[in-house]
């Protein structure tokens, strides 16, 4: 069994939980304010995810980049290869603001959605 | 041009068009935002991280999807903005003077005027680093709006000093983009930054964080050519004998932020040493009648949504002074002692539930009270597991603390 310290994520309180253990298993969460404390530090060692955000460039003059997120977390170890392919996309006006800019981003039913409104 | 405008808001973040939003629904027309930048949103275009409106939308956003959210109910409510327009100066009868690209020299003439300019960061002047002054050494946010507004890249061996989110963000995403960070320097033993920033910016990337440690010379002519760090003692200076050479070509400065308050000052508004911004109400009205602030430029928050809720606040205020006048009589301080570094609102006449006071800590601590003193009783007392000064903390009051309150000649708010 393995015991740690891992602050929970999730939200801006970051508890500072005390986990412990076995084989990729949960057995004990401690220091947690919520119950979505335990249910991260679950999936934190099972198969830890997080959501990427980045830019990419914009066919527009006054707004070069456009922001985009992963509309889910993804699999961590996977972070480097999805910037990859971050790279090669390129927004064309108009977009709005929650549209899809790439379906299928890395896992399947997790797409790569725009940040911002862009005008032609 | 000379105008006249019943409300004038000074600023376009996110307290700039929530302020106007909450006035405009409060009944007033006769709005106007003044920003100077190109857009609506202020610090939020650059913050393209997720981490916000967790309490106002239920959701993880990032920064522009948070700004877009007030940016499509300010055209909704057609409330009328300048962009591209600097405000030079404000007078004590709320007069200003601004600054636009294409509408020149503005004189406007208001009733009342929402202060929410927000913050800046601190410079490499402002702490004070010997050495040479090479090319490759930016603040955190200027690095940020390089990266993520404009597309640049800053360089490729970064080091970072200071803890605060602005470095760990900086730290995770220039990581993305394949530069390599070294290390995030800390003077003081703890960090200025978020738990959830330093587990999910630095410890998912293995940056090592080295507290209590500063920069003691900067190397290179053209270009950085590296820094040499030291750790320091309990006064915070550095120990001989512990000097270490890193080599970097690029040094971010995350080492704070101080509201931007040279226009607040212009106003003659009363501003509070502690937070760097202007003493205010429970109306977040400030000493000067129909002046009212909200934002970083009142006090730096930590999370946008309380920015939100406070400028809303503002906004309602500010209508409710241009309905009905404030009428002001004897204002009773807040005295912020014992391990609590400042209040806000500083001070007051009634409170009601609907005004939060805001605090920060002096120093991290386990295990305290926060107690609310009336006349020597303790009318609020809530147990802190943990206490940081990165985080401000909000006590929310309900009619019966409120009206001890009231009733109280000696207020103030400590730990014990
Ligand atoms: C890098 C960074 C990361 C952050 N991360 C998070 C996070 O993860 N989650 C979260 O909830 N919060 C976060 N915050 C905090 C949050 O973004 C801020 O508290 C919030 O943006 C402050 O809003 P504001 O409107 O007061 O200031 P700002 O956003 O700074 O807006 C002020 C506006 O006023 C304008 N202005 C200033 N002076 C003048 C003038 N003289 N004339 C005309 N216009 C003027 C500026 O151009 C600017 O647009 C972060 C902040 C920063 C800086
Ligand atoms: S345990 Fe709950 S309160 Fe604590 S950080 Fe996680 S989500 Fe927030």
């Amino acid at each position: 069994m393995t015991e740690r310290k891992m602050t929970c994520i999730i939200c801006p309180r970051g508890c500072r939980m005390t986990v412990k253990y076995e084989n990729n298993t949960l057995i004990e969460c401690k220091d947690n304010f919520c119950a979505r404390g335990p249910t991260y530090a679950k999936n934190e060692i099972a198969a830890p995810t997080r959501v990427l955000t980045s830019t990419i460039p914009t066919d527009s003059k006054t707004v070069p980049l456009m922001p985009v997120k992963t509309s889910k977390a993804i699999p961590k170890e996977q972070l480097f290869t999805a910037m990859k392919l971050v790279k090669t996309i390129r927004a064309k006006a108009p977009l709005k603001c929650g549209d899809v800019i790439y379906k299928d981003f890395m896992v399947q039913g997790t797409d790569l959605i725009c940040g911002r409104n862009l005008k032609v | 041009m000379n105008l006249h405008k019943q409300l004038v808001v000074i600023g376009g973040g996110p307290a700039g068009m929530a302020a106007a939003i909450s006035a405009k629904e409060n009944g007033i027309d006769d709005i106007l935002i003044l920003e100077r930048g190109e857009f609506l949103g202020g610090i939020l275009n650059q913050c393209i991280h997720a981490g916000f409106g967790l309490h106002t939308f239920n959701e993880e956003l990032t920064g522009p999807e948070y700004a877009t959210r007030y940016t499509d109910r300010i055209e909704a409510l057609k409330i009328e903005y300048s962009l591209n327009t600097m405000v030079l100066s404000i007078k004590k009868d709320k007069t200003i003077v601004a600054v636009s690209r294409d509408k020149g020299l503005m004189n406007i003439k208001t009733e009342a005027v929402i202060l929410a300019m927000g913050c800046r960061e601190r410079t490499r002047g402002a702490i004070n680093i010997a050495g040479s002054r090479p090319a490759g050494i930016f603040t955190a946010g200027t690095a940020q709006y390089y990266i993520n507004i404009m597309g640049k890249t800053i360089g490729k061996k970064i080091v970072i000093l200071g803890s605060g989110d602005i470095g760990l963000i900086m730290a995770r995403r220039l990581t993305l983009e394949g530069a390599e960070v070294k290390t995030v320097l800390e003077l003081l033993p703890y960090s200025n930054g978020l738990g959830r920033n330093i587990a999910q910016c630095l410890e998912d990337f293995d940056i090592p964080l080295m507290l209590s440690h500063t920069i003691v010379g900067i190397t290179g002519k053209e270009r950085l050519e590296g820094i040499t760090i030291a750790s320091v003692d309990e006064k915070l200076t550095p120990i001989p004998g512990s000097e270490q050479f890193i080599e970097c070509d690029t040094l971010l400065l995350s080492v704070g932020l101080i509201p931007e308050n040279e226009l607040t000052t212009d106003a003659e508004v009363e501003i509070d040493q502690r937070t760097s911004g202007a003493v205010i109400n429970e109306n977040l009205e400030t000493s000067v009648e129909g002046i009212f602030a909200c934002g970083n430029v009142l006090h730096v928050h930590d999370l946008v949504d309380y920015v939100s809720d406070e400028a809303a606040r503002a906004g309602k205020k500010a209508t409710q002074y241009l309905k009905n006048g404030i009428t002001k009589n004897e204002y009773k301080n807040i005295i912020a002692q014992n391990g609590v570094r400042y209040c806000v609102p500083q001070k007051f006449e009634k409170l009601t539930p609907e005004t939060p006071l805001f605090f920060r800590v002096t120093t991290p601590c386990d295990r305290r009270f926060v107690a609310v003193f009336a006349d020597g009783e303790a009318v609020y007392k809530k147990r802190e597991a943990y206490l940081t000064p990165s985080e401000m903390q909000i006590i929310k009051l309900n009619d019966e603390i409120c009206e001890k309150l009231n009733k109280a000649t000696q207020i103030s708010i400590e730990l014990i």
